[in-house]
């Protein structure tokens, strides 16, 4: 183990590293702490200037009562009604797509695997206009359904990277004595591999959700308005709606981001596993 | 047609389904993924190459309101337009500064990498930054930078420094971006190390022990070299997330102050989008630019990756 474990260094060396680490935290989450400690004061500790020192009136239930009766939660079921279908869609045509290149050989297998790589790196700009009059075209500009088939289509080719290594991975031997047992190809899918690659599964479940989630780029680009905006775009006019009243914009800030957070601390294991994309071994 | 070329298969009707099972099912199962991502990423990418040499509005198919220019947007942009160089020097600083999140990352999960009580929780929450959404981190920090009630005004006013304001100010409001950008992304590379860290050969790291190797040099001839697939990751990521910010710099200062902060992907949005007008052909003579650039790093990625490839078959 690197470095050199501290359990057998000095009494001393110890105890100054575990005080360290709450310290190193704290300087770390600062800024965040910040937002946090703002979102509890009440109005009236702005316009005294009253900003670090002890709030005035304790406001939690107040102030995000106040979140809570804004348009806030629409965006955040926005949110939920696009990352939902997405996540759906992007796994299972992965899984597919994953299956044929992990098992099959084929000629264009190599070619079709870095052309999903390679768009999935691509900058979203260079895809911005003709995705934007596509989605015109087809009626579902300023629709959830616009947003949640772009989605879709971006992401399965990161997902259809990770899925594919992952079935690469799994011993072959299985395919070929399904083969020899004589059932069929689309039933060693479905009976062999997909069984095995429930670790996969969940891991692009947990990391997908957060990063449809966390998009804004391409919501502002398909959507506009209350009805089909995310959090992420809704949060900047929630901030224009309540401007200069800086405690609710920041208990906003706090509300919009907790659904992934709370997914990354129930499935922190399948997230970091999806993270690291199965390279680092 | 010959049923003893596959004797292994006990189908009693042989359809040509089934004679060519092997070499269709594949093909069915892409089909779906081809169909999304053709229509919504590979032909688009085309779309942008040929609306870059229109002078389009936007408002009609580009065949009717466009007018076809040729190269002149590239000739426009390469030498008349001194928004296009600004943001070209800040995806350069953005490309420089943000590769510390690699050494950044391996700072922190070398402090980390320990097995004391709650050391599991302190990782996850290190990790935090990553989990939130960039448009979460850039309100953040902005108001973490806030000249009157920011916290980073109050720490250096402990330090007797007068109050900075970042992002107002053209010649530090891009460093201020990056570096609510190396938050999360010091979070990513941490991550990404640490769980290399879990993968290094302890016999290795005892027998360099034996032979006297500590501190520095321990890391830089035995850790690191093992570290190497985490590095090439973490590189590959900061340089995408690097080419790609977009986010913070809409959140924090909108491309000003006086469009000192734009970024190519910012200023192409601004021109296709904005309420400067419609120049989509412009914005997208941008785009084919940023594509390009970048696509000299995905060419990299993609031959190291096919060099693994070769070496696993």
């Amino acid at each position: 183990m690197f470095p050199k474990p501290i359990e057998k260094s000095s009494r001393g060396v110890q105890y100054t590293y575990q005080a360290l680490l709450p310290v190193a935290l704290l300087l770390w989450l600062a800024p965040l702490i910040a937002v946090a400690l703002f979102a509890v004061r009440p109005a009236v500790d702005f316009t005294t200037g009253n900003y670090w020192g002890m709030p005035s009136t304790f406001q939690f239930f107040e102030n995000f009562g106040q979140v809570i009766n804004s348009s806030m939660p629409r965006y955040i079921l926005n949110s939920f009604m696009i990352t939902i279908p997405t996540v759906i869609g992007a796994v299972a045509l992965s899984a597919m797509a994953g299956f044929a290149l992990g098992v099959y050989k084929f000629k264009a297998n190599l070619l079709l695997f870095f052309m999903f790589i390679a768009g999935n790196f691509v900058p979203f700009q260079i895809l911005m206009v003709p995705v934007r009059d596509l989605t015109l075209e087809l009626g579902l500009y300023n629709t959830k359904t616009g947003l949640v088939l772009f989605h879709i289509a971006f992401q399965t080719g990161f997902c259809t990277l990770f899925m594919r290594n992952f079935i690469k991975a799994l011993p072959f031997e299985l395919v070929e004595a399904a083969r020899v047992e004589g059932i069929r190809e689309w039933q060693i899918f479905w009976y062999v591999v997909l069984p095995l690659m429930k670790p996969a599964l969940a891991a692009l479940s947990v990391l997908i959700f957060t990063f449809i989630w966390n998009d804004y780029f391409w919501a502002i680009v398909l959507t506009q308005g209350e009805n089909a905006q995310p959090v992420t775009a809704g949060i900047t006019s929630f901030n224009a709606q309540f401007r200069a009243m800086y405690h609710l914009m920041r208990a906003g800030s706090i509300v919009a981001p907790l659904p992934p957070v709370a997914m990354f601390f129930l499935m922190q294991k399948h997230f970091i596993a999806g993270l690291t994309l199965g390279a680092v071994k | 047609m010959a049923d003893t070329t596959q004797p292994h298969r006990s189908v009693t009707t042989k359809n040509w389904y089934a004679r060519n099972e092997i070499a269709i099912t594949p093909w069915l199962f892409l089909v779906p993924a081809m169909i999304m991502f053709s229509l919504y990423v590979i032909w688009p990418i085309g779309q942008s190459f040929y609306i870059s040499m229109f002078k389009w509005d936007g408002l009609l198919p580009v065949s009717q309101s466009g007018e076809f220019v040729g190269l002149a947007n590239y000739e426009k942009l390469l030498t008349r337009d001194p928004a296009f160089k600004v943001s070209m020097w800040n995806n350069a600083k953005w490309l420089l500064f943000y590769l510390l999140a690699i050494p950044g990352g391996l700072f922190i999960a070398l402090f980390l990498n320990q097995t004391v009580t709650g050391i599991r929780l302190y990782k996850s929450l290190f990790f935090f930054p990553f989990v939130i959404s960039q448009i979460v981190v850039g309100l953040v920090f902005t108001w973490f930078y806030d000249p009157t009630f920011g916290l980073f005004n109050g720490l250096i006013g402990v330090f007797g420094f007068d109050p900075v304001n970042v992002l107002g100010n053209p010649k530090l409001a891009t460093y201020g971006i990056i570096a609510a950008g190396l938050w999360p992304q010091t979070a990513y590379c941490m991550i990404l190390y640490l769980t290399g860290l879990n993968s290094v050969d302890p016999e290795q790291v005892e027998a360099a022990r034996l032979d006297g190797a500590k501190g520095l040099k321990m890391l830089w001839f035995v850790i690191l070299p093992q570290l190497r697939p985490a590095t090439f990751i973490a590189f590959v990521v900061t340089i995408i997330g690097a080419l790609r910010s977009f986010d913070l710099i809409s959140i924090m200062t909108n491309g000003g102050p006086f469009g000192s902060t734009r970024v190519l992907s910012f200023y192409m949005f601004e021109k296709s989008l904005s309420e400067y007008g419609f120049k989509m052909g412009y914005g997208a003579a941008i785009a084919v630019i940023l594509f390009l650039i970048m696509l000299l790093f995905i060419g990299y990625f993609l031959f190291r990756m096919y060099q693994d490839e070769k070496e696993a078959r």
